[in-house]
């Protein structure tokens, strides 16, 4: 007696695929981002204009710094998930869509290790102003 | 064969000559500038970047972002955060099932675009005030 149901053979195979994991990925993201945006802005805002020390000694600060952070990870893995999921799926098909969403992942994940390490470096500089 | 409503059928709408709807606006909208952040994210960590490697990399990149170029894509991507946020909390709503009426939709929409266009000039007064 076999005790697989038909739901088993069916799973996975609907049009979406895994489109319910990628829309609750987005979802989440979107929840943080609504309170990351304004102190991100807020944070960046504060910044531009101050010397080069003066933007160190800014972002070596917890708020400033731990903000940013947040904001470019988590708003880089939506930009990925959203730009990969939510558009290229629709309109780049076969080897091009694959090679786009490489692509994306690569520039994503390229813009977040630069902020980490910009962060990291100045959270780790002691400068006297 | 008879048709008795000839006269009065709707036209088969073209992409050319088709009115979009406000919320098919603002749903393009949400896709473009999500991906148009890319510019202004680019730009931001650049500056971070040329902030820790050397005077010379941050007069650069510090000279853009200052530049009437940086005020205009600082702008237009602080408008973009703004619509992209009030659009996804919109998309929160609509995936509890509230706002899915096509005037709450359309009064929405509406919402998002002065909305996101009043929080940009917002900003911009904190910005050069504070």
């Amino acid at each position: 007696m076999r005790y697989i149901t038909p739901r088993k053979a069916a799973s996975g195979l609907g049009s979406a695929r895994s489109g319910t994991t990628h829309h609750w990925n987005i979802t989440m993201s979107s929840y943080a981002l609504v309170i990351l945006t304004p102190l991100f802005l807020i944070a960046v805002g504060g910044a531009i204009g101050l010397s080069q020390p003066e933007v160190v000694a800014h972002f070596g600060r917890p708020f400033p710094g731990i903000i940013t952070a947040l904001f470019v990870i988590v708003g880089m893995l939506h930009f990925i998930k959203g730009s990969q999921g939510g558009a290229i799926a629709d309109y780049v098909h076969g080897t091009a869509q694959q090679l786009t969403m490489v692509a994306i992942a690569i520039f994503g994940w390229g813009v977040i290790a630069a902020a980490i390490f910009a962060l990291a470096k100045m959270a780790f500089t002691i400068i006297a102003i | 064969m008879a048709d008795v409503n000839r006269g009065n059928r709707p036209l088969s709408p073209h992409l050319q000559v088709y009115r979009l709807p406000i919320p098919a606006v603002t749903s393009i909208l949400t896709r473009i500038t999500g991906h148009a952040l890319v510019a202004g994210i680019v730009l931001l960590v650049w500056w971070l970047v040329a902030a820790v490697s050397s005077p010379g990399a941050f007069a650069a990149a510090d000279w853009v972002l200052r530049s009437w170029l940086g005020f205009l894509v600082m702008t237009a991507s602080a408008w973009a955060l703004w619509f992209h946020a009030l659009s996804g909390v919109r998309h929160l709503f609509y995936d509890n099932g509230l706002g899915l009426e096509i005037e709450n939709a359309k009064r929405a929409s509406w919402g998002i675009i002065i909305g996101s266009v009043v929080l940009t000039i917002l900003s911009l007064i904190i910005f050069f005030v504070s």
